[in-house]
C-alpha cells in the first residue's frame, strides 16, 4: 500500500494505492489523523488505485469523517473501483459518506 | 439428470503465522482458486473479504495480537462450492456473541461478522475441539 499527500490551500488530498486492510490500514489512520486538523479540516480522498480494502480500511474511513465532522469539516472519497463500491454498500456506509465519480466532481464547491 | 458433486476435487492447505501482512497469502490462493473454478467477479470479491475477514478476527481475537501461531486454511475444491475451513488455537469463542453490529450505529469497527455472514451461503463456527477452534465458510458457485 502507498499513499500520497496533495496540499491544497482549503483541503488536503490523500491518494491511496494497493490494499487497504488490516495491516495498511495503521498507517493510513496515522496519515489521516495528522491530516485533519482545526486549521486544515476538509480531506479528500483517491480511492481510484485501491484493490482491496476489508472492515480496518472501512473503519479508519470511519473514523475519519467524524474527525472532519467533529471539525466542521469535510471528507469527500472518489474514484472507487466496483469492488470497493461493494464494500461500501454491503456496510450501507455508501449513504453516509460523501463518495463521487471522479476527481472533478470530488472537487467542486470545495 | 446426473447428481452434481459435492465432495472435494481437490483439497489445497496454506498454514501462515497470525500476522497481518500475511493475509495477503491467503486472499491470493482464495482469488486464483476462486478464478479457476469460474466464480464470478462479484463472488470472487466477496468470498476473498469473507475469508479475510474471519482471519483478521483470529488475529484479533482468537489470539488477541499477532503471534507467531499458525493460522491454518484447508480449502476444498468442488465442483459446486467454494468451501473453506479456518483453524487456529487461540482462546475459545463465545459463539453466541460472535453477532454482526446494528448498521445504523455508525462507528469504527465491528464490520467483520456482518461482512462474512452476508457474502457466504454457510458460516459455522466448530469450537467443540479441545484446544482449536475451526471456521467453517462456504460460498455456492452459482455459475455451475
Amino acid at each position: 500500500m502507498e499513499l500520497e499527500v496533495i496540499k491544497k490551500e482549503k483541503f488536503s488530498i490523500l491518494k491511496l494505492s494497493g490494499d487497504v486492510d488490516l495491516y495498511s490500514s495503521p498507517q493510513v489512520r496515522k496519515k489521516i489523523l495528522s491530516l485533519i486538523t482545526k486549521s486544515n479540516k476538509n480531506l479528500l480522498v483517491d480511492l481510484a488505485e485501491v484493490t482491496y480494502m476489508d472492515s480496518s480500511g472501512v473503519a479508519t474511513l470511519v473514523e475519519a469523517l467524524q474527525l472532519t465532522n467533529k471539525n466542521s469539516g469535510t471528507l469527500r472519497l472518489y474514484s472507487l473501483r466496483d469492488a470497493i463500491k461493494d464494500v461500501f454498500e454491503l456496510s450501507r456506509l455508501d449513504k453516509v459518506f460523501n463518495i463521487y465519480e471522479n476527481e472533478e466532481q470530488a472537487f467542486e464547491g470545495m | 439428470m446426473q447428481k452434481k458433486q459435492t465432495s472435494a476435487i481437490d483439497t489445497v492447505e496454506i498454514t501462515i503465522p497470525a500476522k497481518a501482512q500475511f493475509l495477503k497469502i491467503i486472499r491470493a490462493a482464495v482469488s486464483s482458486i476462486c478464478e479457476v473454478r469460474g466464480f464470478c467477479q462479484d463472488d470472487l470479491n466477496n468470498v476473498i473479504l469473507a475469508v479475510d475477514e474471519a482471519c483478521s478476527n483470529i488475529i484479533k481475537h482468537a489470539y488477541g495480537k499477532e503471534t507467531d501461531l499458525p493460522i491454518q486454511a484447508k480449502i476444498n475444491i468442488c465442483e459446486t462450492k467454494f468451501e473453506i475451513f479456518l483453524k487456529d488455537f487461540g482462546k475459545k469463542a463465545d459463539v453466541e456473541k460472535i453477532k454482526p453490529r446494528e448498521l445504523d450505529d455508525v462507528r469504527p469497527g465491528g464490520l467483520g461478522v456482518h461482512f462474512i455472514k452476508s457474502v457466504m451461503d454457510e458460516v459455522v463456527y466448530e469450537n467443540s475441539q479441545e484446544n482449536s477452534n475451526v471456521l467453517k465458510l462456504v460460498k455456492k458457485n452459482n455459475q455451475k
